[in-house]
């Protein structure tokens, strides 16, 4: 896939272009001038304490958060045009009440037909084919609200897949998920990122994960502190100050 | 209404000899599928409470439609409550207090402006309880009728909305990624709410009507693994409690609209010990 290069860019194609991001709410300024590059096909890990904006960050580049400042897109062959973006929101966040099977969800986001009459055959077909790419068949029929946290982070990935985007964006994809089912998704996520050439933006709590997997770790709060490999970023004494000495922890 | 009167007198059954029987039993037929399908979102969508709130908006509506001196309250009753609902989301968009807080505030309002409206110089509270209790052996055909379009236009409403109404109650934030306009579907949702709360009150009573709204969702996820036996369930529980409801209060001379409660109350104990099992 070849992407356009943006004028005056930081010499790589970019596939998301943050700059002078500035967000307020109310009285409080919660991101403050910030700028960052997404380089196509790059993945990139925003850490930062609670509270730092992160979540507001993404709200603002998904468009459900106002702000001031750019940002911009490129999309294949045409530069800046309205992108396709993948979202994969933060869980654990629905009810485990709800009579809503995983085949049931992703009829409610990708069909006319209403999902309370089934599915049909066709659809039922193309669930399995996304849920497929996540090696999540089995998962079809169950309720979204029972499913663990690793299985329903593979879901929402499934989900965020289809159509396929320019861009994907995971809030917070590890919480709630085990040892082994990060290094499985987190395996996954890779794979995924080299078979579609994808860009893939996510924020996390687990540093663990970003040497093996991270091409760039941006570290903010309520501004850009620093920006680099996450062997430079956790090492860095921005670092340190802001998990250590304000009690976070690694 | 002929064809449904000599369907009935086909019937081996004693009840339907009686003309306020066969209409009973036809608006209940109507109800189930209406109420049925009504309440899945309401639950799913956690407005359990508010729907109740606006059963009380509408009965102020009707007292201050009567107050004003209109001949049809029902209309002035139906602005006021899409009024409440339309006021009731904004300032919940607006505010960071909890979702029931706030309904509690609209709900004792809307009561409060009821019963002072209606008792304003010394005026009689009692010719409203028909709203409040409501009697469905003395519905009409034309209550019926507009029962059966108020069902069509649900049905139509269904079928275009259900998906966007199912994800924006699920989750407000993968709906808005995937291009789902949240706020102006929760909107149109409580909207049609108000509406149909409205239209049903004077023909089926605001006990009968929370009921309704509430109790066959409540039950069906108790048992449902997906959407299709969701609101199946929901619809076969909504119209076996107002069939039985209305043979109990045959026999047993009770009121029909609390045997139909009481039977839905009973589905739910039964539907909850299964799913006790189950698990």
């Amino acid at each position: 896939m070849n992407f356009p290069f943006h004028d005056g860019s930081c010499g790589h194609s970019c596939c998301l272009r943050v700059e002078n991001l500035s967000v307020r709410i109310g009285a409080d300024a919660i991101l403050k001038d910030v700028n960052l590059h997404v380089h196509c096909g790059e993945m990139v890990a925003l850490i930062g304490p609670n509270g730092a904006g992160k979540s507001t960050f993404l709200k603002a580049v998904l468009g459900q958060q106002e702000y001031s400042g750019v940002i911009a897109f490129s999309t294949p062959g045409q530069r800046s045009k309205k992108p396709r973006i993948g979202y994969v929101p933060q869980s654990p966040a629905f009810d485990p009440s709800d009579p809503v099977s995983v085949a049931d969800l992703f009829a409610c986001c990708m069909s006319k037909r209403p999902a309370f009459l089934g599915l049909g055959k066709a659809m039922e077909e193309t669930v399995l084919e996304c849920l497929e790419r996540v090696h999540g068949e089995d998962l079809i029929h169950k309720r979204v609200g029972t499913l663990s946290g690793g299985e329903l982070q593979r879901v929402l990935l499934a989900l965020a897949l289809e159509p396929l985007p320019n861009i994907l964006i995971l809030d917070e994809p590890l919480s709630g998920v085990d040892v082994e089912g990060m290094a499985v998704l987190m395996d996954m996520l890779d794979e995924i990122r080299k078979t579609y050439d994808l860009s893939i933006l996510m924020t996390t709590h687990d540093f663990s994960m970003l040497p093996r997997y991270a091409d760039q770790v941006v570290l903010i709060d309520h501004a850009l502190l620093i920006q680099g490999t996450p062997e430079a970023v956790l090492n860095s004494p921005e670092f340190h100050r802001v998990f250590h000495m304000k009690g976070g922890s690694l | 209404m002929s064809l449904w009167h000599a369907f009935c007198d086909m019937l081996p059954f004693e009840m339907l000899h009686w003309d306020f029987m066969k209409n009973a039993l036809l608006a209940l037929l109507i109800m189930g599928p209406l109420f049925g399908i009504l309440s899945t979102m309401i639950v799913t969508g956690r407005m359990s409470f508010f729907s109740d709130a606006l059963g009380h908006s509408a009965f102020t509506g009707i007292a201050i439609g009567v107050i004003c001196g209109m001949s049809f309250p029902t209309l002035g009753a139906v602005a006021f409550s899409v009024a409440f609902a339309l006021l009731f989301s904004w300032v919940r968009s607006r505010s960071n207090q909890a979702a029931d807080t706030l309904i509690g505030v609209f709900s004792s309002s809307a009561v409060a402006l009821g019963i002072f409206a209606a008792t304003l110089g010394g005026g009689s509270f009692t010719k409203y309880n028909q709203y409040l209790i409501g009697d469905i052996l003395s519905v009409t055909p034309g209550q019926i009728g507009l029962l059966a379009l108020v069902l069509l236009a649900v049905l139509i409403f269904w079928v275009l909305y259900s998906n966007r109404l199912t994800l924006t109650a699920i989750h407000p934030q993968l709906a808005s990624s995937r291009g789902i306009p949240v706020g102006l579907s929760q909107t149109l949702f409580i909207t049609a709410i108000a509406v149909v709360v409205t239209l049903s009150i004077s023909s089926v009573g605001l006990l009968i009507l929370n009921s309704l709204l509430v109790l066959p969702a409540a039950a069906a996820r108790n048992i449902a693994r997906n959407l299709r036996q969701y609101h199946l369930f929901s619809v076969l529980f909504a119209t076996a409690a107002g069939l039985g409801g209305l043979v109990v209060s045959y026999w047993l001379g009770s009121s029909a609209g609390a045997a139909i409660s009481l039977i839905l109350a009973g589905i739910f104990a039964v539907t909850f010990c299964f799913r006790e099992r189950r698990r």
